[in-house]
């Protein structure tokens, strides 16, 4: 039996419950980052030093979408034989971003349709000998398969 | 007339293709071609800028030092300039900085690739900070991915269709079969373009810039010098190179996210509207006075995108821009009169200066086959990856 770990563990908590991506906020002036930002907060307004790590909301409505229909270069780790994947860009309402991601497994373009509900989800995305790592994918929320 | 002008006494280019050659040789061919353009000698040419590509950018692979040398060291200064696909803008700045500072007369600026096969690879080895090694490992996120989410979100937006981009592959098709710099010549339907196989929903292969070699120079000189030679001189009158306004809500190649815009409200204007934006005030004129544009086409949609962005049509007219043939040879404002990336494929340190090229050709009327009649105005646009905005103007 393969461990199952993050792909990004400092990006994203895998556990399968309740999978969240790992973002940012300015302490000063709430701005968010995802990935986390480090040192400072990027809005030129603010510029604090004072960032604190938060959970992004796990649902938010589709602004685009498109998919993957040839096998890209490395560091992908591709399936053999290769799969094709959509990718969705999500909206997050309270963080008011857009956050990329694969679509989940089994859903097509045709399955998506832009202001969708989207939500995140866990799924595998390669492995080795030991380990199964997980990424974080968009999936359509219940209900809102079209 | 702005004050601030330099003249470009001299253009050449290497044909784009796939070669399989070293850099060095398109750049020397480039350069010498804009050179014997110009008439000056390569011993008179005071300031070389080299664009600069990663792939270019190991210790002895440095753009502009690599190519003065197989021109023959000569003592010129000189620097090399990496900003992605504006790498060649960035050139173009340094050089016309140092002209109008008084340091020098007379600078060449060169840009030359050699590309590998298929889908652009980020660097190699586990580079676990680096945004666009990431963006693959984890997403899968080739560059046409993010051109499709753009050309998905315009037919979302604006009701644009398949058909709308298939007609921006034919024109370009069109424009660029007599450019015999031009690495595609070959005239398609549109039928050609929409039973080309589909590679990111809904561009299809036909849709997407290629990868290829070429070479592309300038010489640049004040204006003063340029009057010695010439009566009237074709002159670049703004380069700007801007970044993003904090926060940018469309998602940007490598990225995985945007700015949050939930502290800060967007700017005024978004960061692809202001980068002709930024040229125009620079040369003091509006998007109206354009008689001729270069556009980044790394994607048939994504050309509709630059239409708006530059100004010449409100937002969502772009496809009626089109259909109306304004944007072609005859038209009112033709776009990509070259053949656009689209005829061309990307050689990315050479690509900007590439489109200057072009604009300079057509404004002392040489653009055989291509021509558009009476130009007097031109505007570039590029966009490099990490938020590199670049756009260039040309008049005479
Ligand atoms: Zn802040």
């Amino acid at each position: 039996m393969k461990n199952k770990v993050s792909a990004m563990a400092s990006w994203f908590d895998a556990r399968p419950e309740r999978p969240r991506l790992i973002g940012s906020r300015c302490r000063s002036c709430r701005s968010y980052f995802f990935p986390r930002e480090s040192f400072a907060c990027r809005n030129p307004a603010c510029g604090a030093a004072d960032l604190e790590e938060v959970p992004l909301s796990a649902s938010g409505t589709l602004w685009s979408y498109t998919d993957n229909r040839y096998q890209p270069p490395a560091p992908y780790v591709s399936p053999e034989p290769f799969a094709p994947y959509a990718i969705a860009a999500v909206e997050l309402a309270d963080e008011k971003m857009v956050v990329l991601g694969q679509v989940a497994n089994g859903v097509a373009t045709a399955d998506l349709q832009v202001g969708m509900r989207m939500e995140l989800v866990v799924e595998t995305l390669y492995s080795d000998d030991a380990n199964e790592y997980l990424v974080w994918k968009w999936a359509p929320a219940a209900g809102s398969r079209s | 007339m702005s004050e601030r002008q330099v003249a470009v006494l001299g253009v050449g280019m290497h044909p784009w293709g796939k070669w399989g050659r070293n850099f060095v040789e398109y750049g020397v061919a480039a350069a010498r071609a804009a050179l014997a353009d110009a008439g000056i000698a390569w011993r008179d040419v005071q300031f070389v800028a080299g664009g600069e590509t990663i792939r270019n950018g190991y210790p002895g692979f440095i753009a502009g030092a690599s190519i003065a040398q197989a021109l023959g060291w000569s003592g010129a200064q000189v620097t090399s300039c990496y900003g992605a696909c504006a790498a060649g803008s960035q050139a173009v700045s340094v050089a016309r900085a140092h002209i109008l500072a008084g340091n020098c007369d007379v600078a060449l600026v060169v840009g030359a690739d050699t590309t590998p096969k298929g889908f652009f690879a980020p660097q190699a080895g586990e580079r676990g900070d680096d945004p666009d090694w990431l963006r693959f490992r984890l997403l899968g996120a080739t560059n046409p991915v993010y051109f499709a989410l753009y050309a998905r979100r315009r037919m979302e937006l604006y009701g644009a269709t398949d058909r709308d981009f298939a007609k921006v592959k034919v024109k370009n098709a069109r424009h660029g079969l007599e450019n015999p710099y031009a690495r595609y010549r070959k005239l398609v339907t549109e039928e050609e373009v929409l039973a080309s196989p589909m590679v990111s929903d809904p561009l299809r292969l036909l849709e997407i810039c290629a990868t290829s070699d070429g070479g592309a120079a300038l010489v640049l000189t004040s204006m003063a010098y340029a009057r010695r030679r010439t009566t009237d001189p074709v002159a670049i009158s703004a380069v700007a190179t801007v970044t993003p306004r904090y926060p940018n809500t469309v998602i940007e190649m490598p990225n995985f996210a945007t700015d949050s815009a939930a502290a800060a409200p967007p700017p005024p204007v978004a960061f692809r509207d202001s980068i002709a934006a930024a040229a125009y005030a620079q040369a003091g004129i509006g998007p109206e006075d354009v008689d001729v544009a270069e556009v980044y086409d790394l994607s048939s949609a994504l050309e509709l995108d630059w239409y708006e962005n530059i100004g010449l049509c409100p937002p969502g007219d772009a496809e009626k821009l089109l259909n109306d043939g304004v944007t072609t040879l005859g038209g009112r404002v033709p776009v990509n009169p070259s053949g656009g990336l689209s005829c061309f494929g990307e050689a990315i340190p050479a690509q900007a200066i590439a489109q200057v090229c072009e604009l300079v050709w057509q404004l002392r009327g040489q653009a055989a086959g291509r021509q558009v009649e009476g130009a007097k105005i031109g505007v570039t646009v590029n966009q490099g990856l990490f938020g590199h905005g670049s756009s260039v103007v040309v008049q005479r």
